[in-house]
């Protein structure tokens, strides 16, 4: 019998809830096997779950709520769930630093093979996943007669919402063993301080190019990506002219990105930066050369000059009352 | 403390620096004549096991590959940055992370490390898994993405880097650790070390001889990734703030 669990992303009983774990559930509905169950584990759940109730086609949210479970680690996660996976045939998690971290770990438990960073599914068995930094794909399939385990690729993914009308599913509190393993202890959580994302795992990035003219033009791009939430890239020719430092550098030699927003300014699109963002969820470019190649992959093209286009995007986000 | 062993496992990739190109019936990797390298996460996990050697943390460094016969190639050059012994497990195939667990969790058995360290993932099939599930099968704690690593009486603290940040978790050893771009930058091979490096004991193993029977997934297409099509060209930033909002990006 088909049934599927998706493991929510670890989170302290706040809400919104994770955007992983909502895009987590559009792959579980997009597969489709079987009811639904999520399992939340964590601490002071209560809020978080007046906000799960309101997400359709849930049959049951497993609640695992424990102090101890604040900040769990991958041995604690796999003791406590390790012997719930078995009463499904797809368990899914997304691909956060948590769930890559944990769902191989079940995998091993489980003996069955693992699908990292599900990009598409084909049908219940068969899955895309990207190899080589995405420059292959490949279709692969789990043999029969084992769980498919797998992690999402949340760039490739739009998030659940929740809806009005949604039946609220039941609601288990589960309990939580009195012997989790001890042998991993939490010692604690240094937050990024500069508050911008990390370049390669960044869901948005604004990234600059030649046309700044100078480091201090570039310095533009600092406002936009504070506002968005936003890491900061650069062209291969604006880290060459010195505007912007090399691990900035967005490209074949540099990283390889899959944001779910790049925004480019003043980068016309050489093939060698293509290749760094060819798996970014929505491209913007902005530049005053309206034959520029970049705008041959952009989803959204603006012919325009950066230094008009910048302000004028800080004043309309403040406007509309858009991100921050 | 005991003297402490470590298990450095190992693969062999694809060098970073190539483009990679399907087959022309896009079967597979085109492979022939491109440069094959150790898996650079690995040779960072290889640098960071020495490192805690040459402290005087650990007696033996002992490094791993599962991999074609040309993988030799490979552990000679792990054996001369300063590995002190060798392990290849020999097979013509591709092997899955799970294969690869059950292979190194045999050898930990009879290795008995106080670490293993491996790199986060391949940059071959970006899997991330072996480690996990090799912890896993060992039943003993791990630490994933480490960028520091701390060894004290029998327990290792490991930065971790994680999405929000930098995670700090001390484990008791025996532990697993996959290692992060930042964790350091190994050394380079001295020409002296590789002449010597063949001196060094490497072991050989069929992977067959390891009896594993194990469900794998199949490839049923390579295919190259989409291409991107240009999309709207807009007029206003309005309209394209309106417009990334609707996408759910804003």
């Amino acid at each position: 019998m088909d049934a599927t669990l998706v493991m929510a992303e670890a989170q302290e009983g706040t809400v919104p809830l994770a955007e992983a774990t909502l895009k987590t559930l559009a792959v579980a509905r997009k597969i489709g096997a079987g009811p639904l169950d999520i399992a939340w584990t964590g601490t002071s759940l209560d809020p978080l779950l007046g906000q799960a109730r309101t997400l359709a086609g849930i049959r049951r949210h497993l609640v695992f709520d424990d102090p101890r479970l604040t900040h769990p680690t991958a041995d604690v996660m796999a003791a406590l769930v390790g012997d719930l996976v078995r009463d499904y045939s797809h368990v899914l998690m997304p691909g956060t630093s948590f769930g890559r971290d944990v769902l191989p770990r079940l995998a091993g438990r489980v003996g069955a093979p693992a699908v990292s960073d599900v990009l598409e599914v084909l049908d219940p068995r068969r899955f895309k996943r990207g190899l080589y930094a995405g420059n292959v794909h490949a279709v692969v399939r789990v043999p029969d007669g084992v769980p498919v385990l797998l992690t999402v690729r949340l760039a490739s993914w739009r998030p659940v919402t929740a809806e009005k009308e949604a039946q609220p599913a039941g609601i288990e509190k589960r309990e939580v063993p009195a012997d989790l393993p001890t042998e991993a202890r939490f010692v604690g959580l240094e937050r990024d301080a500069s508050a911008r994302p990390d370049l390669q795992s960044a869901r948005r990035v604004v990234s600059g190019g030649r046309s700044f003219g100078s480091r201090e033009n570039f310095a533009l791009l600092e406002g936009l990506a504070d506002r968005l939430n936003a890491a900061i890239g650069a062209s291969r020719a604006a880290v060459d002219a010195g505007y912007a430092p090399n691990d900035l550098q967005v490209g074949q030699t540099g990283k390889i990105i899959a944001p779910e927003l790049y925004m480019a300014f003043g980068i016309s699109g050489a093939i060698q930066h293509l290749t760094g963002i060819r798996d970014a969820g929505t491209i913007v470019a902005v530049n005053k050369d309206p034959e520029a190649p970049i705008f041959k992959v952009a989803d959204f093209g603006l012919v325009g000059d950066l230094f008009e286009v910048i302000p004028a995007l800080l004043a309309e986000l403040e406007r509309q009352g858009i991100a921050r | 403390m005991a003297p402490m062993k470590i298990l450095v496992a190992a693969k062999r990739v694809v060098d970073y620096s190539v483009r990679v190109r399907l087959t022309p019936d896009r079967t597979g990797i085109a492979s022939d004549g491109v440069k094959m390298s150790v898996n650079p996460f690995d040779e960072i996990a290889l640098e960071e096991a020495l490192r805690i050697r040459e402290r005087g943390e650990a007696t033996q460094v002992v490094v791993a590959t599962v991999g074609p016969p040309e993988a030799e190639s490979q552990i000679r050059s792990l054996l001369a940055m300063g590995a002190d012994r060798g392990i290849h497990v020999e097979t013509g195939r591709e092997t899955a992370p799970l294969e690869v667990a059950h292979v190194l969790f045999r050898l930990v058995q009879e290795i008995g490390p106080g670490l293993v360290i491996l790199g986060k993932q391949a940059i071959d099939d970006d899997c991330g898994q072996t480690g996990p599930m090799l912890a896993a099968l060992w039943d003993r704690p791990q630490a994933t993405y480490v960028s520091k690593l701390t060894l004290s009486e029998g327990r290792v603290q490991a930065v971790r880097e994680v999405d929000h940040g930098l995670e700090t978790v001390e484990l008791v050893l025996p532990a697993v650790i996959t290692t992060d771009l930042r964790l350091n930058t190994p050394r380079f091979i001295k020409m002296p070390d590789i002449m010597k490096a063949r001196q060094k004991p490497l072991e050989k193993r069929p992977f067959d001889g390891f009896g594993l029977d194990l469900p794998r997934l199949t490839v049923e297409a390579y295919l190259p990734p989409p291409e991107r099509e240009a999309g709207l060209r807009l007029e206003s930033v309005a309209e394209l703030v309106t417009r990334l909002h609707d996408r759910g990006v804003l």
